[in-house]
């Protein structure tokens, strides 16, 4: 009957095995990791969010935001400083989601609003989360202080609380722990995503990216929608904050700096631009390479990770995980039907999710 | 001006609508009524003023002078999303379409706006069904040949059930039998919606014309029916080229 059937029939089947792999790594990593594997895969978890924040906004609504750093800082910064002064964490972990989903809402505002073009958005994000940095650096000294939670300065806040069990301060998560809420928490706002981008909203954004006046002149406000998305994505950003600073104990101002931004648009573009699973992948395996570049002394570090960047863009510019589906896809066909050139077109745009 | 019987009010009017852009006039001091399910033809020459006044109409362009008001409702300047809101529904003169979603993707969003998600399945299977795409909803619109766009934007506006359809240029670049097809189709929508159509093709216009409205320069030239507008001398002058002071 329904044309559309088969690619919404893979695209489900791709979510179902997403979501397999996720909770085997989730289950399985602690079995298989000793403690410092495990505590790296925590880490990864977070930039792994991180990743989805920015494949969302940029990926799926077409926002051109190159500060998503400013939502991980906020994100991280709110926790560090609502934990030192509630000891419990329960509440900080939502605050690290909402101060930066307030911030981003009111950025938002002015740059959808003020029908600021898509380049600009771009310098306008960037610079926000240059300002912080320069803000947050600038609070050395026992002067900037919010409550108990000194501000630090460019050393940073040391020593901030782990998570743990809601609303029992006395039960702090250990290593374990921590890497189960990460590793859960970013299966869940995968699925959260996947869910928002399969409801009318998520098909409604998606069409704002292809085409804003058509969305327009079918009785959509863009400006809504893109703000909407954008706030979503700050959200992401700043849970990811929040278990960056409990994955170190540790957060300082060069998370709101200009590597942060940058970083996480390699994720999305190494990964796949315009997919969920791809900035996730993207974000293991740049910092998987950047841990083993600085193990090894043959050439510099940077330099060896500039020229693996150069060679993605120019080798495979679509991303890995594109590239890989297209390529599993066209075997499944042909082993299926000979015929040559049929599945990839219909597939393209439902399983790109 | 509105007339006390609402039998006998307009669906839309515009009154002096002025269309600057730095020293060019585009549009020029126009009037222009609209019944309920009436079917009107614009037509023109090149640079007439039809699609500017079109992008008046559905909110794209604020008008420098002049008011438009749909039904009851004062629409002058108001954002494009409002006005499509109040039911005005348009094809553009290049299609506008979603290139990177399927056939079906592209009217399930027209569709959705404020609906339950099984008043919207019905809709996109009652459209698709109405212009013939089903064969090809799971097709990417970006891939699809030029006429078939146009039908695909065309299900979009009426997946979005407007009360007034504008639809710009929609027999442009397709065959003899899409032509026809569009013109059965313009004739089966005016049964219950309004329409108002620019179309530079004469043949095409004398299958669905009732009423012909001609632009020149940015001003209503002339506005009757369809054999006395396209026997008139002055309007085989503006398009020949040769303007009728």
């Amino acid at each position: 009957m329904n044309p559309a059937l088969p690619a919404r029939r893979a695209s489900a089947l791709g979510f179902a095995a997403t979501l397999a792999l996720g909770l085997a790594i989730l289950f399985g990593a602690p079995h298989v990791l000793d403690t410092f594997g495990l505590v790296q895969c925590t880490g990864f978890a977070a930039l792994a969010m991180f990743g989805l924040s920015q494949g969302f906004v940029w990926g799926f609504a077409g926002v051109m935001s190159f500060g998503q750093a400013a939502f991980l800082g906020l994100g991280g910064y709110a926790y560090a400083v609502s934990v030192i002064n509630m000891g419990d964490s329960s509440i900080p972990v939502l605050l690290s989601i909402l101060v930066p989903m307030a911030f981003a809402g009111l950025l938002g505002y002015f740059m959808f609003y003020g029908r600021i073009s898509d380049a600009y958005i771009g310098v306008i994000t960037l610079t926000v989360s240059v300002i912080l940095f320069q803000l947050v650096n600038a609070t050395s000294g026992s002067q900037y202080r919010i409550g108990t939670a000194e501000l630090g300065g460019f050393n940073g806040i040391p020593a901030i609380p782990a998570l743990n069990a809601p609303f029992h301060p006395d039960e702090p998560l250990d290593f374990d722990g921590i890497w189960y809420a990460a590793m859960g928490a970013l299966i869940l706002v995968y699925g959260f995503l996947r869910a928002v981008l399969a409801a009318r909203l998520g098909r409604v954004i998606v069409a704002i990216r292809e085409n804003e006046v058509r969305a327009q002149l079918i009785g959509y406000d863009p400006r809504l929608y893109k703000l909407i998305a954008f706030m979503l994505a700050a959200g992401v950003a700043g849970l990811a904050g929040c278990l960056y600073a409990n994955w170190g104990g540790f957060i300082s101002p060069t998370v709101f700096a200009l590597p942060m931004s940058a970083q996480v648009i390699i994720y999305v573009l190494v990964g796949g631009l315009g997919t969920l699973v791809g900035p996730m992948l993207g974000a293991v395996l740049i910092q998987a390479l950047i841990i083993a570049a600085g193990s090894q002394t043959v050439v510099d570090s940077n330099l060896g990770l500039g020229l693996v960047l150069v060679g993605f863009v120019l080798l495979v510019p679509q991303g890995l995980l594109p590239v890989a589906r297209s390529a599993a896809l066209r075997l499944v066909d042909r082993v299926r039907d000979p015929r040559p050139g049929k599945a990839a077109d219909t597939l393209a745009t439902e399983s790109a999710r | 001006m509105t007339p006390p019987g609402a039998t006998l009010r307009p669906l839309i009017e515009a009154r002096g609508v002025t269309m600057r852009f730095g020293g060019v006039t585009a549009v020029a001091d126009v009037d222009f009524t609209l019944g309920e399910v009436e079917l009107r033809c614009l037509i023109g020459p090149n640079g007439a003023g039809k699609s500017t006044f079109f992008k008046i109409l559905t909110g794209q362009l604020k008008p420098s002078e002049g008011r438009i008001r749909l039904r009851d409702t004062d629409i002058t300047g108001a954002e494009p999303h409002a006005i499509a809101r109040l039911g005005v529904g348009i094809k553009t003169q290049v299609p506008n379409v979603f290139n990177g979603l399927t056939v079906h993707e592209n009217v399930f969003v027209a569709a959705a706006r404020r609906k339950s998600l099984t008043r919207t399945r019905a809709i996109v299977d009652e459209t698709l069904t109405r212009l013939g795409l089903t064969g090809i909803a799971g097709r990417l619109v970006g891939q699809l040949a030029h006429g078939q766009r146009q039908w695909v934007e065309i299900a979009t506006v009426l997946a979005q059930e407007p009360e007034l359809i504008l639809l710009d240029e929609p027999a442009a670049g397709m065959t003899h039998e899409e032509v026809h097809r569009t013109a059965a189709l313009i004739r089966e929508i005016n049964r219950t919606h309004a329409l108002i159509v620019v179309e530079h093709d004469m043949p095409f216009i004398r299958m669905i014309a009732k009423t012909v409205t001609v632009f020149n320069q940015g001003r209503i030239l002339v506005e009757d029916t369809v054999e006395r507008v396209l026997a008139d001398p002055r309007v085989r002058d503006v398009y020949l080229g040769k303007q009728a002071a």
